[in-house]
């Protein structure tokens, strides 16, 4: 006999386990009965086998692995001996995991054991099987278990039908042979073989459809049998749980009776009567009855119920609602989520009873009552259910705040009534929570705020005063920094102040000291100390008078150890100190962010469909390349010249990395980069980054403008035709067009040249888009004496019927042209030709002669306050230009 | 399927009985013990049996220094699981009369056996305690 397998007995290692102080000590005793019961296993030991097993149990339970005793298990079952099949069995079910290889060797044991004579060794294998069964298995003992389902004991009746279950989860189109058996069992008296007979048909309902027929047409009357016996049944001790007989049996029923009258008339209406005898008898003052209650009404509402019927249900969820018992709250809640679905008016009765649940102690209540707050909100209701949530936002507990700001920010997104609202919400919701705000809700709201210009002031100011409260939340601080960057001079002077909003007085000084203290507060993250650098650079073209002092704490950051500011310093440090004369250009206000864009990317973002790293790559592919001549190629040329700004002409961030451009993206960064160069084409780009996912979409539409806008060029360009199956395909394979324009330009240059040698020349008039909506001619003049700069005048016209408002045209160019876009003549476009807006844009093209202008335009306007957009791009600009 | 796991678990957090319906590896189970034991264990009296856990409720049920975890699909009536602890503890009693923690330990396969007359593949089989002990008893008498 093996010295070490006779040492310990069960009783022996859970006590030394027990008396284990350390992990590291019941490591080591575990260590060492599991290599006793190894070379027991391995010396084929019989007489501690059970004992061993016991122990390996035990050492499973606390989380060791125990996979060597498996076959053990095996050897067990094998056994003639009860109390050693028994423990086999039972260690097959705890240890056994998924080797299929074991579970082939069972089989046969399996087999044997179902065949066996005497009953309990028949229902321990009915019960292994039906817990640990594989596909294969069910397929090979299907059989048995069929025949098993006939037998006269009722334990292994009800074992038999519990494993039918497996086997049909496992092998659903062995469903149709349990159909009639399952029928069957629902005329039995046990309860245990109707609890389990009674789950079988629920299975089968939900295995198959033809099943789902056969139970309705024969089940549903013995169902409904079943529930009024059990309901109805005198004191019966074996199954009396508080005075009710058997709510399991209860509970089972009516969800079988649910799978059968969903949607089925007939069936519901045989309901009726029973359901509404067990919604009003049942004793609602125990546990066990509220269980069948509340299992009751969600059968209600699952059925085609009557209408009496449903607002019994509704009543019973309302007395629910207003228990003192939490348990009995919590299903309440649970169930309403389900109802509202089916009534929602009576769901709305209950409000103010579920917003108070919000604020209940307990979190499972929270949770559930703010999922229903959620779904309750309507625009009606929508301003006081926020009002309340917020104020509930400042005393609840840490863990639960960020449920509750991702639900209200949602809310707000959602049902604001105006943009005056929304801005007050989120702002305070920024300042109770900010650390919690996801980061796309802040810059919805900034795209929000760009657009309201009648609101920036009010916005600017509020966020003043916000952030002197609370200067620790994150979001806050970013969206105050920025704000402050952009409309400084709104919040000093106090521009465009509402009605009810009280005075403030705030310095130029003032103002530079907050985005300070932002920008060194040490709980700021490196994007708002990026954006408080942006801010900052921005106030001192808002606020001359300060513009040493910004300089002098930029030069602060210039030794920063984070490098992105350090050399975000570096480069603003140089704007001011040497660049004066383009700094004002530079520091702009940004263009009002295009709403539609941003929610068409927010969509597009939440699809995950393309990554941020990959921002810069989408915006150089978002240009088709399917035009027939050529012109495909420039389009791409000009995108990603403006994406790698040359930091020869302007020192900035142009080289950021690209998921920090991707943190500022949209709000700060491309201004930066690109303003410094082309000021207007900062839109365009900014455009592109923001639109990213619809690229595509845009392309295909716009490209037959495009082809019609080089008409007048494909003469002299040599047509390079590409497939129009190219379109919209990804970058990969467009990079060799990519890589196309040089020789195309080259050609061009070799004709600007000749063209040039005249002397002042004149430059006919071009048509420089044309759609079906809009036509836009150029005409050209050029002053003596600065060849390189040409004066554009762009004239508007409107090809349809309908008057356009908030006429906006953008224009962006190649790095190496310089473009200046004067005010437009009007921002109405009337209709049908009546009329046109003019606008002058000065190019400056710095490489004449060399390389020749292209250009990419947008224009955005409102037809019946429906956003429009069209962009194109014109590369038939007369040589010499 | 309806029950996920039965769990049993003294005040200190420590498993004393662990009975998996689906199958998951040690290192899952290990984790999902640490979890939710923190979470139930760290409840009061006044808060409700119910905890959302993943994609799943986990009822609980605390007698004296064992707690009763049950982890269910979120169709499941949650009241009735807490019946079936209550019947569950019930049975053990009338088996061990008055069970603690000590007699699970040592009997840990009786528990099981108790747990496998009730609930098999995850379903309820038998809430009939005379029922649940008979096959018990009679290889106690025999063994």
């Amino acid at each position: 006999m093996n010295p070490f397998s006779s040492g310990t007995r069960l009783r022996d290692m859970i006590r030394a386990i027990r008396a284990c102080k350390t992990a590291a000590e019941e490591r080591a005793v575990v260590r060492k009965e599991c290599a006793a019961i190894r070379a027991a296993i391995s010396e084929n030991d019989q007489d501690y086998r059970h004992r061993n097993l016991a122990k390996l149990m035990f050492i499973h339970m606390l989380g060791y692995p125990t996979h060597f005793g498996q076959m053990e298990c095996l050897k067990l079952i094998a056994s003639a001996d009860f109390p050693e099949k028994r423990i086999g069995y039972l260690g097959l079910m705890l240890l056994l995991d998924e080797r299929q290889e074991v579970l082939m060797l069972v089989t046969n044991s399996l087999k044997q054991d179902l065949n066996h004579s005497n009953q309990f060794i028949v229902g321990l294998a009915l019960c292994a099987l039906g817990n640990i069964c594989s596909a294969e298995m069910a397929r090979d003992l299907a059989p048995e278990v069929e025949r098993l389902l006939q037998s006269r004991d009722p334990n292994i009746k009800k074992k038999a039908a519990l494993c039918s279950i497996r086997i049909i989860r496992k092998v659903p189109d062995l469903a149709e042979n349990f159909m009639g058996p399952a029928a069957g069992l629902l005329k039995e008296k046990h309860h245990g073989v109707l609890i389990a007979g009674v789950q079988l048909c629920t299975d089968l309902c939900k295995a198959s459809t033809e099943a789902l027929q056969y139970l309705r047409k024969n089940c549903t009357d013995g169902s409904i049998r079943i529930l009024r016996d059990v309901s109805n049944s005198p004191y019966a001790p074996e199954y009396d749980i508080s005075g009710i007989t058997d709510p399991f049996l209860h509970i089972r029923v009516l969800k079988l009776m649910r799978m059968l009258g969903q949607g089925d008339a007939d069936a519901s209406e045989y309901m009726n009567d029973i359901l509404a005898q067990v919604a009003t008898k049942t004793e609602s003052n125990k546990n066990a009855g509220n269980a069948i209650l509340y299992e009751c009404v969600e059968t209600i509402m699952g059925i085609e119920a009557t209408s009496g019927l449903r607002v019994l249900a509704i009543n019973i969820l309302g007395r629910f609602l207003s228990n003192r018992d939490n348990n009995i709250r919590y299903v309440a809640l649970n169930m309403l989520m389900k109802a509202f679905t089916v009534d929602p008016q009576a769901v709305q009765r209950h409000r103010s009873t579920i917003l108070e649940c919000v604020k209940d102690s307990d979190a499972s209540i929270r949770k559930r009552a703010l999922e229903l707050v959620y779904l309750l909100v309507n625009e009606t209701n929508v301003q006081p259910l926020t009002k309340e949530l917020i104020d509930y936002l400042e005393v609840s507990e840490q863990e639960f705040k960020e449920d509750l700001t991702a639900k209200i920010c949602s809310i707000i997104e959602k049902y604001s009534p105006d943009k005056l609202w929304y801005i007050d919400q989120m702002l305070k919701v920024l300042s109770e929570a900010g650390n919690y705000v996801k980061d796309d809700v802040w810059h919805a709201l900034i795209v929000v705020v760009s657009n309201a210009s009648d609101l920036q002031g009010y916005t600017v100011r509020s966020l003043y005063r916000a952030l002197q409260s609370s200067p620790e939340q994150e979001s806050l601080v970013r969206v105050a920094v920025w704000c402050i960057g952009e409309y400084g001079e709104m919040l000093v002077n106090n521009v465009g102040v509402l009605d009810g909003e009280g005075p403030i007085t705030v310095t130029e000084s003032d103002a530079v000291d907050v985005v300070e203290a932002a920008l060194r507060h040490h709980s700021s993250d490196i994007t708002t100390r990026a954006m408080s650098l942006i801010s900052l650079l921005k106030l001192s073209s808002r606020f001359p008078p300060t513009t040493e002092r910004i300089r002098e704490i930029i030069t602060h950051e210039k030794s920063s150890l984070l490098l992105e500011l350090q050399q975000r310093s570096i480069e603003f440090h140089a704007i001011i100190q040497k660049h004066q004369n383009i700094k004002s250009s530079l520091l702009e206000r940004m263009p009002v962010l295009d709403e539609s864009t941003y929610v068409r990317k927010k969509v597009g973002s939440s699809d995950a469909a393309f990554s941020a790293d990959k921002t810069g790559q989408r915006v150089s592919s978002g240009t088709p390349v399917s035009i027939p001549n050529g012109v495909a190629k420039q389009q791409a040329a000009p995108l990603v010249d403006l994406l790698d700004l040359s930091s020869d002409d302007v020192p900035v961030a142009s080289s950021s990395a690209t998921d920090f451009l991707n943190d500022l993206l949209g709000v700060d960064l491309p201004s930066q980069s690109s303003s410094g160069v082309v000021s207007t084409g900062t839109t365009d780009l900014l455009m592109d980054l923001l639109s990213i996912g619809t690229s595509p979409a845009q392309n295909d539409l716009l490209s037959p403008d495009n082809h019609t806008s080089s008409v007048a060029t494909s003469g002299k360009i040599p047509s390079v035709s590409s497939p129009p199956s190219v379109k919209g395909v990804a970058l990969e394979t467009k990079s060799p067009h990519a890589s196309g324009p040089s020789p195309v330009l080259d050609l061009l240059d070799g004709l600007s040249d000749m063209s040039f040698s005249a002397e002042n020349p004149t430059f006919p008039s071009i048509t420089a888009f044309q759609s079906n909506s809009l036509k836009i001619t150029f005409t050209f003049t050029k002053q003596p004496g600065k060849p390189q700069v040409t004066q554009i005048k762009a004239s508007f016209t409107n090809m349809s019927s309908n008057t356009y408002t908030d006429f906006l045209f953008q224009a962006a160019v190649p790095k190496f042209v310089q473009l200046h876009l004067d005010p437009a003549s009007s921002n109405i476009l009337p209709a049908s030709g009546n009329g046109s807006i003019t606008q002058t844009l000065s190019v400056t093209n710095t490489q004449l002669g060399q390389k020749a202008l292209a250009m990419r335009i947008r224009i955005a306007y409102k037809v019946n306050n429906q956003d429009m957009l069209e962009q194109g791009q014109v590369n038939n600009f007369p040589q010499g230009l | 399927m309806g029950i996920r796991f039965v769990l049993l678990v003294n005040k200190q957090g420590q498993t004393r009985l662990a009975q998996y319906y689906e199958y998951l590896t040690l290192d899952e189970r290990r984790a999902l013990e640490g979890e939710i034991v923190r979470k139930c264990l760290a409840r009061t009296e006044h808060q409700c049996s119910f905890v959302e856990h993943r994609n799943y409720k986990v009822v609980y049920r605390r007698y004296a220094s064992l707690f009763f975890l049950v982890g269910v699909d979120n169709d499941e009536n949650e009241l009735a699981i807490l019946e079936f602890i209550h019947l569950l503890v019930e049975t053990m009693d009338r088996h061990f009369g008055n069970v603690c923690e000590l007699d699970i330990m040592f009997h840990l396969e009786k528990a099981h056996f108790m747990l496998e007359e009730m609930v098999m593949n995850g379903c309820i089989v038998e809430t009939n305690k005379q029922n649940i002990l008979t096959p018990i008893q009679l290889m106690d008498k025999t063994s």
